[in-house]
C-alpha cells in the first residue's frame, strides 16, 4: 500500500515523523482521513483523537488539542497547540484539562466564547469516553 | 605588609569563591544541555508556522478584512517593548546586552516623539531599566517559579499582548531576547511581532496547488495569527533560556579561571613572605650568637 510522509509537530517537540498509511483527523468541519494523494487542504483542528495507521494492526492514537493541519501532495503536516500519545494520557490529564476548561466557561460572560469552550469540554469528554477510561 | 594569617585567610575566601564559580559552571552546562534541547525541539514548530503562514499570506489578497495583526493599525505612535531577560544575574554581559538593545531602541523612538511602554519578561531587565524608564515601564512578568520554560508561559504573555492591542494601547511590538548561536555566542535580538513580519513565501517549495481552506481563509489566519505570536514569544524564551546558561557557563569559566589565577599569585606572596621571616629569625639567631 502507498504511503505519505507524516509529521506530527508540538510546540516543544517532534511528536512523530515517518511514512504512514492514513491518518484520521479531527477536523474543525468534522473528522477526515487523509490517504495518499490527498488534495491540498488547510484546516484547522479541534480536540480529537488522531488516530495514525502505519499498516495493517499497526497504529498510533494521539490526543491533540487544536492547531491546524497542512495537506500537500506529498505529505501531511500537523501542528497541534498540544498534543499527546495516548500512552502518556491517564484520566486525571483529561480531568483536569476540563476542569480548566469549565473554570475558564465561568469566568466569560461572552456568549460566543461560551460556546466554543462549551464545545471543547465536550470533546474532552467524547475523548474520555473513547479511550474507555 | 599582610600578616602570614591575613595571607591564608585570603587564599581560603579565594579558593572557596573558586569552588562555587565552579559548580555554577558545571550547573549552568548540565542546565545548557537541555534548554538548548528544549530550543532546538522547538524549532520546527515555530518554522512550520512560518512557513503556513507565509503560505497564506502570500494568497490573500490585502483588503479592508485583513486581520490588523497582519496588516498594522496603520499607524505607528505607540511602540510596546517586549523586552526577555533572566532571572537570574551572573551571567555575563547577557541581561545587560539585550536591555542595551532595548533602551537604545526607545530612546530612539522616543527622539522621534514616539510613545514607548515596555514590558519586562524576567527581573533583570525590569532592575536595568526601571532607572531610565521608570514611567514606561507597564508591567513586569515573572518567570521565576516556572521550573520548565512551556507553551503556557508562552501563552499567557500572548493574550495579554493581545489583549493590549485590541484596546487600542499599543500599535506595533517588538520583541527584544537573546538568540543562541553557540555556546559562546549569543546574539541580542530585536524582531518586531505586531504586526506579523511574514517572511515572503520561503523558497517556493512544491506546494504551489491551490489549497482547499476549510474553514475559510480569513478565519484560518485569524486562528493562526495568534498561535504564531504564542509561538514566536515562547521561541524567544526559549532560545533566552539557552542563552542564558551559555552566557552563565562561560562567565563562570572565567570567574574560575581568575580565581586560578589569583591564588597562584596569593600564594607566591605567602610563600615569599614566609621564607623572608625564616631568614630574618635566623638572622638574629646568628647575629645574636656571634656577639656572644
Amino acid at each position: 500500500m502507498a504511503t505519505f510522509q507524516f509529521d506530527l509537530v508540538g510546540p516543544e517537540r517532534v511528536l512523530y515523523s515517518g511514512q504512514v498509511d492514513a491518518v484520521q483527523l479531527p477536523g474543525s468541519e468534522g473528522e477526515m482521513t487523509v490517504l495518499p494523494g490527498h488534495a491540498p487542504v488547510l484546516t484547522t483542528l479541534k480536540t480529537g483523537i488522531l488516530v495514525i495507521t502505519e499498516g495493517p494492526q499497526h497504529g498510533k492514537r494521539v490526543l491533540v488539542r487544536g492547531g491546524f493541519a497542512e495537506i500537500n501532495a506529498t505529505a501531511l503536516t500537523v501542528i497541534a497547540e498540544r498534543a499527546t500519545p495516548i500512552e502518556e494520557l491517564t484520566p486525571e490529564i483529561i480531568d483536569r484539562d476540563i476542569e480548566a476548561a469549565e473554570l475558564q466557561y465561568d469566568a466569560t460572560e461572552d456568549y460566543d466564547k461560551r460556546r466554543e469552550i462549551e464545545g471543547h469540554i465536550a470533546q474532552l469528554r467524547e475523548s474520555k469516553v473513547t479511550l474507555s477510561f | 605588609m599582610a600578616s602570614l594569617k591575613d595571607l591564608r585567610n585570603r587564599i581560603a575566601s579565594v579558593k572557596a569563591t573558586q569552588k562555587i564559580t565552579k559548580a555554577m559552571q558545571m550547573v549552568a552546562a548540565a542546565k545548557l544541555r537541555r534548554a538548548q534541547s528544549a530550543a532546538e525541539n522547538a524549532r520546527p514548530y515555530a518554522e512550520r508556522m512560518a512557513q503556513v503562514l507565509g503560505n497564506l499570506a502570500a494568497n490573500l489578497t490585502p483588503g479592508a478584512d485583513t486581520p490588523r495583526l497582519l496588516s498594522g493599525t496603520g499607524q505607528d505612535r505607540t511602540h510596546l517593548l517586549l523586552v526577555c531577560t533572566a532571572e537570574r544575574g551572573l551571567c555575563g554581559a547577557f541581561n545587560s546586552s539585550i536591555a542595551r538593545l532595548a533602551r537604545d531602541h526607545a530612546r530612539r523612538l522616543m527622539a522621534e516623539g514616539k510613545t514607548v511602554k515596555i514590558i519586562c519578561v524576567g527581573k533583570k531587565g525590569n532592575d536595568i531599566l526601571r532607572r531610565q524608564f521608570r514611567d514606561q515601564i507597564i508591567e513586569v512578568v515573572d518567570l521565576r517559579g516556572a521550573r520548565q520554560l512551556g507553551f503556557e508561559h508562552a501563552e499567557a504573555i500572548a493574550q495579554n499582548l493581545l489583549k493590549r492591542f485590541e484596546s487600542g494601547e499599543f500599535d506595533i511590538a517588538t520583541l527584544f531576547y537573546s538568540r543562541f548561536r553557540s555556546v559562546i555566542l549569543q546574539i541580542p535580538t530585536a524582531q518586531q511581532i505586531i504586526p506579523a513580519e511574514i517572511a515572503p513565501a520561503a523558497e517556493q517549495t512544491a506546494t504551489d496547488a491551490i489549497y482547499d481552506y476549510e474553514p475559510g481563509e480569513a478565519e484560518i489566519l485569524a486562528s493562526l495569527l495568534p498561535k504564531n505570536l504564542t509561538v514566536q514569544i515562547l521561541r524567544a524564551l526559549l532560545e533566552n533560556a539557552a542563552s542564558e546558561q551559555g552566557a552563565r557557563m562561560g562567565a563562570m569559566d572565567s570567574a574560575t579561571r581568575n580565581a586560578g589565577e589569583m591564588i597562584k599569585k596569593q600564594t607566591q606572596i605567602y610563600n615569599r613572605t614566609r621564607q623572608a621571616m625564616i631568614t630574618k629569625e635566623l638572622i638574629e639567631i646568628i647575629s645574636g650568637a656571634e656577639a656572644l
